[in-house]
């Protein structure tokens, strides 16, 4: 901008008053802005914003989706909700899902993202193989195991016998002790490449040499593992934790495809509950509160998480 | 420099060390992809079989081939109606997405203007709340306003839940094209749409294939919106449809599989030609194919 060639001068020169023609006034710039937001803005508005407003209007009411919306009953669902067992269980087996992502799901993820991150030949075979699972739909997904966990022939039993000679074959969702930790498992096979990703773009931005400097310091793997690649990895490990608590709470489709909640519940988690308890028992009200108490539980975990542990992180990568 | 680093950092550890650690790396990692290849393989070879063969032999080829289990699913009408139902879907939800998001993220990466931040946090604040969660107060609204039965039911709140993550990605792209071309484009005589249409789109095009595959893999897959808002069956997509055929079928695994493979075949091919694209979308660029 400062050293302007005479030619480049001239130019705008001979353009000024073409320019002046068009004057950028704030009208026109707030015309501007106006029609690119409009068309997002409607759509999300009506189906996104409203719906949720409008859900924390119904939570007050009694009522079956059908006629209109007079039974106010105030905190009552909220009340209901918060007395019912199964309700209560099914916050349980989601804060269970979300524990056991963090405890295994994450660090196998971060393991494999340094196994297959560094200079491994075939490491892009790898990747792509762990990474597969998550462009699958959840039905289909949740079909195929199916027939994994099936409790007749399936493949699990099928595998399992013929390494053990005297193996039992097991119903795996059929029996309310492991029915949830079989779902968790199908959880981790769909998304244990999505956290894996995410570790291996963190690596790719530390720069190998502040690690190299510490193997020449006399550093062993672990230690430099521990004092240089993790404490540099910390904003993806941040981000990771976020989508995958997240993630956790709002699992549905899977467990709802290979379990529906049962059995006797044993895997009914929050969305699930929802569905049974709100849509399939025409209880739109009683769903409505569901959902916000689904709503402020992911409102007040992402705001104190950002606000605390993101926050750092939060000019850079969000 | 790292050339001459090289055999320095490498001569504390002894070369046999550095094999047993390469060695127990590929054994853990061959393990591993055996547990992921292991159901899908199943699956594609199962179509081919009885549920006898199935039950007894997950891994084995099939003895006879029973192709009828593919043939009979594409020659019937109804996969090819749910496959156009699905195309519908994706089709709708993507380029309004794709239009939507591009023109936010314009806005909020490019002009200027007060309350910018506070605008584009409200865009944001729907990530907090994915379709997986909100369908019950989305279902409410599809109905009130008559949408019950019409693909843009469905395809309208995909696109809303679509916006505030395809804004954000895009946001980011557009953000990293530096403002010089952008005073050289308004010096030109660019309109401000004109910009937006003939530089930065053009420039944010691996961003664009991004959000294009992304939001593809989220609306093919899509399973309860269809299920809550479609009631009319021939208007499902296969996500319901093969729900609909394991319900019917339910025992006879070897058909079940058929079905499974002739979604999970595709998926694969795509994912395979997209990979480059997912990454880049997911990992913000960062990560190189």
């Amino acid at each position: 901008m400062a050293s302007r060639s005479t030619p480049r001068f001239r130019f705008t020169q001979r353009e000024r008053p073409e320019a002046s023609e068009r004057p950028r006034t704030r009208t026109e710039q707030l015309l501007t802005i106006g029609l690119f937001v409009l068309p997002g803005a409607v759509i999300y508005t009506m189906f996104l914003v409203f719906p949720i407003v409008q859900a924390s209007y119904f939570s007050l009411h009694d009522w079956n989706g059908l006629g209109p919306v007079t039974d106010y009953v105030g905190l009552g669902n909220f009340e209901r909700a918060f007395q019912h067992n199964v309700f209560l269980d099914s916050v349980i087996h989601s804060l269970t899902i979300m524990s056991l992502s963090l405890a295994i799901q994450l660090p196998l993820a971060i393991m494999l993202a340094i196994m297959v991150g560094r200079k491994l030949p075939g490491r892009m075979i790898y990747r792509s193989i762990f990474f597969m699972p998550y462009v699958f739909s959840e039905v289909v997904t949740a079909i195929i195991w199916l027939f994994v966990y099936n409790p007749g022939g399936g493949m699990l039993n099928t595998v399992l016998s013929s390494i053990f000679p005297g193996y039992v074959p097991q119903g795996w969702l059929a029996n309310r002790e492991i029915a949830l930790l079989a779902v968790f498992f199908v959880i981790t096979w769909k998304y244990f490449g999505l956290h894996m990703i995410l570790y291996m773009a963190g690596l790719q931005s530390i720069n190998s040499e502040v690690e190299e400097s510490a193997r020449i310091d006399g550093a062993n793997e672990l230690q430099v593992l521990r004092y240089i690649t993790l404490p540099l990895l910390a904003p993806t490990i941040r981000l990771s934790v976020y989508l995958s608590v997240l993630g956790s709470l709002n699992q549905f489709v899977l467990v709802w495809v290979l379990t529906a909640g049962g059995p006797a519940n044993a895997t009914q988690v929050m969305a699930s509950y929802m569905y049974r308890f709100g849509i399939k028992s025409f209880n739109l009200g009683y769903g409505s509160a569901v959902a916000v108490v689904i709503f402020v539980i992911s409102l007040i975990f992402s705001i104190g998480y950002q606000r605390t542990i993101m926050r750092r992180d939060y000019a850079g990568s969000v | 420099m790292a050339e001459a680093l090289a055999p320095i950092t490498s001569s504390p550890r002894a070369p046999y060390r550095r094999w047993l650690s390469r060695g127990f790396q590929y054994l853990v990692l061959t393990a591993l992809a055996f547990i992921v290849l292991g159901p899908i393989l199943t699956a594609v070879l199962g179509g081919l079989k009885t549920t006898g063969e199935l039950f007894a032999e997950p891994f084995g080829l099939p003895t006879i081939p029973r192709w009828e289990n593919y043939t009979d699913i594409i020659t019937g009408e109804l996969f090819w109606r749910q496959l156009l139902n699905s195309a519908i879907i994706v089709t709708g939800t993507v380029s309004l997405t794709l239009m939507t998001s591009a023109l936010l993220a314009f806005v909020f990466s490019r002009l200027v203007f007060t309350g910018r931040e506070l605008l584009f946090n409200f865009f944001t604040l729907g990530l907090l709340f994915p379709v997986t969660i909100a369908f019950l107060p989305v279902f409410i609204q599809v109905r009130q306003i008559g949408l019950i039965d019409s693909y843009f039911g469905v395809i309208l709140p995909l696109v809303a839940f679509g916006i505030p993550g395809s804004t954000l990605i895009l946001r980011g792209f557009f953000r990293a094209i530096p403002s010089e071309l952008e005073d050289a484009a308004y010096i030109d005589g660019c309109s401000t749409l004109g910009f937006f249409w003939y530089v930065l789109l053009p420039l944010a095009r691996p961003a664009l294939g991004a959000i294009v595959v992304l939001q593809t893999i989220v609306s093919w897959n899509e399973y309860f919106l269809p299920l809550l808002i479609l009631t009319d069956d021939s208007k499902w997509p296969l996500t319901l449809g093969i729900m609909q055929f394991q319900g019917q079928y339910g025992t006879d695994w070897g058909r079940v599989m058929a079905f499974v493979s002739l979604l999970l075949v595709p998926a694969v091919l795509f994912y395979i030609l997209t990979q480059k694209y997912i990454v880049t979308g997911l990992t913000g660029g960062e990560l190189k194919g």
